[in-house]
Formats: C-alpha cells, structure tokens, sequence
C-alpha cells in the first residue's frame, strides 16, 4: 500500500541523505520524494510517497524517521483531508496541423503548453496523481519524447474534515 | 607586583583570548568532564594532538585504531559515561567504523572525534580523506561536520548531550584540519537547543497502570531485564521490583548484573544459548514484562514460537524499539528508571503465582547448566567456574564473541551491575581485551579479567603495549581451543562437519608474545595445574596472560537451533 508522510527537517545539507538513506538500509521503497523550504528558511518539508506491506511497516518508518535528530515533526496524512499536488511536463510530438486539437485536449485538463517547436510541444500539468496520469494517458497517442514529474507535494486542507481515529501518531 | 597585577587581569584576557579549534575541542571536552582520551595522531588531526601535548591531558595511546575505540566501550560500559576516541582521518577513521558499530548495536555512549582533510580538499579525494559523515551516519545516534570554528563548541556540547541521554549511542565529530587550525574566542554554552530530540523518559501513567493491571491477573507473569536497566542505572528498582511481586527474572546477555545473577528468582540468561529454566519460563509465560531489551533474535529464535501464550508489556526508551520485531500489547516508552518507580509507586501485590514460581525453580534445579568433567582435559566451563569462585565474583568480566563469551555468560555469575562487558549485537571478535583496558581504567581497583579466545586475542593483541606502558593489572585469560569455536561448533552441527578455515593447527607461542610485551604469561594445559594457576594470575600484581588449553571439541550447550522455539532446547541434559 502507498502512504503519503509529510516530514519537517532541518535545512541542512546531508538530512536527505540520512533520510533516504534511512529508507533503503531498512528496504522501504520510496516511490517518490519532494523536498522545498518552508516559510522558516532553516527548516524544509518533505513529501513521501511509500510503498509498504502493512500499517505497522508505516509505524516503524515514522518511529525511525523520528530519531533522527534533524527531524523536527512527521505525519502519515494519507487518511486526512489534504491537497495533493504533482507537476509534470510532457513534450509530446505535434505538427502544426496537430496543434490546434492537443491545445483543446489541454485545456480539459487545464494543462498549458509552454513550448513549441516545429514539430514538439511541451505542456505543463499540476494536479494529483491520477490527474497526471490520465493526462500522460491521453496525449501518448500523439507520441511522447520526454516526461519530467516531481512527485507529489502535500499539505493538510485548511478545513480539517478527517474523522478517522485510527490515524497513526507515535507511542505517548 | 606587576606579577600579581597580572594574574588579576589573567581571567579577562582569558575570555577575550582567541583559542584556535584545537585548543576549543579540549577545553570543550574538559568542561564536559573528560578524564581520559582514547586515540591515535596522524596528519589531519596533528593539530589537536599538539594542544594536547600542551595541556597535557590523559590520553591512552592504542596500537591500532580499533583497540582504542573499544578500550572507549569498555570504558564507556563501565562507567556510563561517553568514551572519547580521537583519532586522524582516513585510515584512521576507517578503523574506528567496527568499534562505532558495535556501540551503536549496544547502546553504548561514544563520542568520536575524527580529523578530516582541510575544507578546501573535502571531497576532492584527497590524502588520507574517506567519507566519513556518509560512512558511519547509518552507525552513529548522529554525526557531526564541523564547518565553521565557531560551531565547534555547541557541538561538543551537542554530542555529549545526544550520546547519553535517551537510548544512549555513539555520535561522531568529524573536524577538518583547518578548522581546528582558526581561531576564534571560547564559550561554552549550558543551553542545548535541539527541538528534534526530546527523548521521552517518563512513561505515562495509564500504560504503567495498565502494566500493573495485568500484573494483578497474571497467572505465569516473567519480567525480562536487558541492558536498558544497566543504562538507566536502575538494578536497585528492579530487584524491589521484582522481590515484592515475586517475580521470576530472565536476562539478556547484555542485561546480566542488573539482577543478582546468585538470587533465587534469577532464572540466567534467555535465548540461544540460555538456561532451560529462562528459556522455558519464555515460553510458558502469560504475561511478559520486558524491561529495557529489543527482543534481539538470538533472544527470541523464532518469532512464532517466542512466548506465544504471553500478552507482552514492553518498556523502552526508545519508541522505535516498541513493535519492532514483535508484536506488544502494553507499550510503555520511557526510561527504565523512571518506568520502575512508577511500578513501585503502584499497588501491592496480590496476585496468586507461587505454583508458577515453584515450576521455575524446579526447572532451575532439574535442568541446571552442565558440562561433563575430564581427568586431565579442562573443559571451558570449569575454567570459568574456576575464576568466579577464585574472585568471589568481584571482578569485571570482559569477553570477545563465540564460545568463550556463552561460558562466559552462563559460569559466571554476575552479581551487581557493571561487572560484564560483552560484544552483543555486532558480535565483534577482537572486542574483549581493549576493552578490558578501558574498564580497568574505570575501576583500577577490581579485578579485571578479559576473557578471551585464541581467534579473537590475535585480531588485538599489539594492545598489550597498552597493559606494559601502564602495567594495568588486566588479567588475559584465553581460552584457546585452536579453532575458531562457535564456527567449528556450527559447521559440525549444521554444515556436515566440513570445518571450512576455523581450525587452526598452528598457534603462536603466546607466551613469547607476552613476553615480547614483558608481560608475565602462564600456560596450563591439564586440570590439575588449574587451580594454581588461576591464583598465580589473580594475585600477581601487575598484568598476566594465562592461556588455558581447553577441550578442542567441547560445544556450547543447551542450544535452540535456528528454526526452533523456546521449548525446543537441544542438550539441555548430558548425553
């Protein structure tokens, strides 16, 4: 099953390290990893993704994330009311005879073509993970010569509306 | 006059003056209590070693880089203070990676200092540079880089705090040459601010009641004691503990000596190559209380068959520990102190367990420990049981991993805490006798016997300079079986007596080398030279090695096999 973590650390060079790090010694896989800055400048947040077998696979990820020093707070949010985000940016083949359709095709899924070249075009498209790919999905006809994706970035909605007790939280 | 004026004026200088890095580590490690240093100069580290040739501070010159870290463990072990390891970068740093594993493995507080290549060359390969930030963080509680002379003190001060609070652990200090070459002025903070290390050591209230609950219902309740209780300094807690709900007791390996190892509810050590009586009281058991210990697998074998009758309490400094390898009923994350005080504070007791006693006593009676004695052969055992009698079990007993260290566990008895250094986790041959140098620096009035075997003495021997420099009364017993014991005894029970590479038939003279030590050395190679020699070594003054030729053959019995449960103890009674 996949879980999404949020992670608060120090921004300091060598915490990613530790924390993937952390990761592959004790064989959990990252399916995907976003760090950035937060509003404190000394303090970054990262997202995971994870693939595990079990919630207490989850719980023992979150126990061990917590000792390391540089880390400051954890949270498994997959059962929270939260706003998803991936980005990713798709250069896809297209004639100019092409163009007129794929741009009608993007605007559905409020993509935005930020490239064009004689015979390409790339275009940008935010949105969770399903989104993306249906997007991928759609435009692979045209045929596809590069995909970029950040993976995905996540933050609590401002309204909490998880009733869901059984979220994990560390012992005490 | 003038003189006087002077010295008046020294401490406003003092405060003003510019120290350089070097010269701030040592004040550093001076203000945190530092008594002894345990290291190895080499390039990148020089300029420390200099201020410490200027202060002159007691610093233990190993012969390798590994003894020195594990004389830090032993002392470490000892006094449950953080061991201090110097060493230079590189090599040097490579060769203090074992020591750091193995106290990371059992919770030992190390603060490790290694040079590193100036600034300027990190990360260009350089002379002598090795990673080591990247090498050891998987090893280390945490790991330090110094970038700037002026964050080496606060994180002096850091690491000390990090190594000995919480579960306590080794935490490196990597510090460039040219670091501890600028200078700038000393303060030593007394505030820590780390917001992402808080360690829990107070349990809550409701899990202890709940512990206490169960404690009350309990029909075969077995309180497990690991090392936890020895870091915590908790043994006089536990043995109320345990004297007022009558509980029988199982130790770890590691936790031996945090209960009298001679008190009749003391049922030995767990695991492996526990006791039947401990073993069978894992199994039985409906409530299990452990204190301090991570269900290590060579404790629980295998995790289907481990206490599968037992709801299972769990109480832990450190919540990773809790859930990690078996499944808890009643988490308590907390020190172990703190959690035994709480117990005690509880209700008394009521519950009804004297059948449950009396069938652990009478496993403990009919199943005792055995070995079968020869006419002229010494048999490991005996020569174990030989020095407890002979010391009346007031000494330090230090040991490397295999054969000798389970006949160590089991033949001696450890009576009070402090008493027993051993290589758990990482299993580290070569361990014991450094060791045995930093614990008789920590307790230079006991008795200090490194028990070693004739494979791992020869990993660390050239520490022996240490012992003659010193003339530390360190009493090296190795119990030779010329093989490397727990493998040969592995490959004739599960590998088809194909001793692959762990017979050795040819030893040094290890007399000789003692000797090329001047050390006095003793050899005995039949039963009836062993009492005599036992006490000439014990009552020399100065350090001895006694090598004791032991039956090659004998096996470490009773044995769970890999694959069986508890219950299911091989050798548990003479042949």
């Amino acid at each position: 099953m996949k879980r999404t973590i949020t992670v608060l650390v120090h921004n300091r060079s060598g915490v990613l390290n530790r924390i993937t790090g952390l990761f592959s010694r004790r064989q959990y896989n990252i399916d995907s990893i976003t760090v950035g800055v937060t509003e404190n400048p000394s303090i970054s947040r990262m997202t995971f993704v994870v693939v595990v077998d079990s919630m207490e696979n989850v719980e023992q990820v979150i126990k061990q994330l917590h000792k390391q020093i540089d880390v400051l707070k954890i949270k498994d949010i997959t059962d929270e009311a939260t706003v998803a985000r991936e980005l990713v940016l798709v250069r896809i083949m297209a004639t100019s005879v092409q163009r007129g359709e794929i741009a009608s095709l993007a605007e559905t899924f409020r993509a935005q073509a930020i490239d064009i070249g004689k015979e390409s075009m790339t275009l940008q498209v935010t949105g969770n993970t399903e989104k993306v790919e249906a997007f991928i999905e759609l435009v692979k006809p045209y045929g596809i010569q590069e995909v970029a994706r950040t993976g995905v970035t996540a933050i609590n909605r401002s309204a909490k509306m998880s009733t869901d007790t059984s979220r994990l939280t560390l012992i005490n | 006059m003038i003189h006087s004026k002077e010295t008046e004026k020294q401490p406003v200088n003092d405060k003003n003056r510019l120290c350089t890095g070097s010269e701030i580590l040592l004040k550093a490690l001076a203000s945190e209590g530092v008594e002894v240093i345990f290291g190895y100069p080499g390039g990148a580290i020089l300029p420390t070693y200099d201020e410490i040739y200027k202060l002159g501070m007691n610093h233990i010159l190993a012969r390798h880089e590994q003894g020195a870290i594990h004389a830090a463990e032993g002392y470490a072990r000892i006094t449950q203070k953080p061991g201090v390891c110097i060493v230079t970068s590189g090599p040097g740093a490579t060769n203090v990676v074992t020591g750091i594993a193995d106290a990371m493995m059992d919770s030992l507080p190390l603060v490790v200092i290694t040079g590193q290549v100036g600034t300027q060359l990190i990360g260009t390969d350089a002379f002598q540079e090795a990673d080591m930030l990247g090498i050891t963080m998987p090893i280390t509680k945490h790991n330090f880089q110094i970038r700037s002379v002026d964050e080496l003190a606060q994180t002096v001060k850091e690491a000390f705090h990090i190594a000995v609070t919480g579960r306590p652990g080794p935490v490196l200090i990597d510090l460039p040459k040219d670091i501890s070459q600028q200078v700038t002025t000393f303060r030593y903070e007394k505030k820590i601010h780390l917001p992402g290390y808080q360690p829990t050591t107070k349990p809550n209230k409701q899990q202890i009641r709940k512990v206490l609950e169960k404690l009350q219902t309990a029909k075969k309740p077995v309180l497990l004691a690991g090392a936890g209780v020895l870091h915590a300094q908790a043994s006089e807690e536990l043995i109320q503990f345990t004297e007022r709900n009558q509980l029988p007791l199982v130790n770890t390996l590691l936790g031996l000596g945090s209960y009298p190892g001679n008190n009749e509810l003391h049922l030995g050590m767990g695991g492996m190559h526990g006791t039947y009586a401990a073993n069978m009281a894992l199994h039985e058991t409906d409530f299990l209380i452990n204190i301090g210990s991570r269900f290590d697998d060579r404790l629980t074998g295998v995790l289907e068959h481990f206490a599968p009758y037992a709801t299972i309490a769990h109480i832990d400094i450190d919540p990773a520990e809790i859930g990690k390898n078996i499944y808890v009923d009643i988490p308590v994350v907390g020190d172990a102190k703190a959690a035994l005080t709480m117990l005690l504070q509880g209700k008394g007791p009521n519950a009804e367990h004297d059948d449950w006693r009396k069938q652990t006593q009478s496993w403990k009676r009919e199943y005792p420990l055995w070995f079968k004695r020869d006419k002229e052969v010494i048999k490991p055992q005996e020569l174990i049981q030989k020095l407890y009698e002979q010391t009346n079990g007031e000494a330090i007993v230090t040991t490397d991993v295999g054969q000798h260290q389970m006949w160590a566990a089991q033949f001696f008895a450890y009576n009070k805490p402090n008493r027993w250094v051993t290589s758990g986790g990482l299993g580290t041959m070569g361990f014991g006798f450094p060791a045995a140098i930093g614990a008789q620096i920590a307790e230079p009035e006991l008795p200090v016997l490194a028990i070693t075997g004739d494979a791992g003495f020869q990993m660390t021997l050239q520490e022996m300079s240490i012992l003659q420099e010193l003339q530390l009364p360190v009493k090296i017993i190795i119990v030779n079986n010329a093989s490397l014991g727990m493998v040969r005894q592995w490959q004739q029970l599960f590998h088809g007596e194909r001793y692959s590479h762990s017979l050795f038939p040819i030893q040094p003279d290890f007399s000789k080398l003692a000797d090329a030590y001047s050390i006095k050395a003793i050899k005995v190679e039949k039963l009836s030279e062993l009492d005599g020699a036992i006490e000439e070594t014990l009552s020399h003054a100065g350090p001895v090695l006694l090598e004791v030729c032991v039956a090659k053959e004998e096996n470490v019995y009773p044995m769970i096999c890999p694959g069986q449960g508890h219950h299911c103890m091989e050798g548990v009674k003479p042949s």
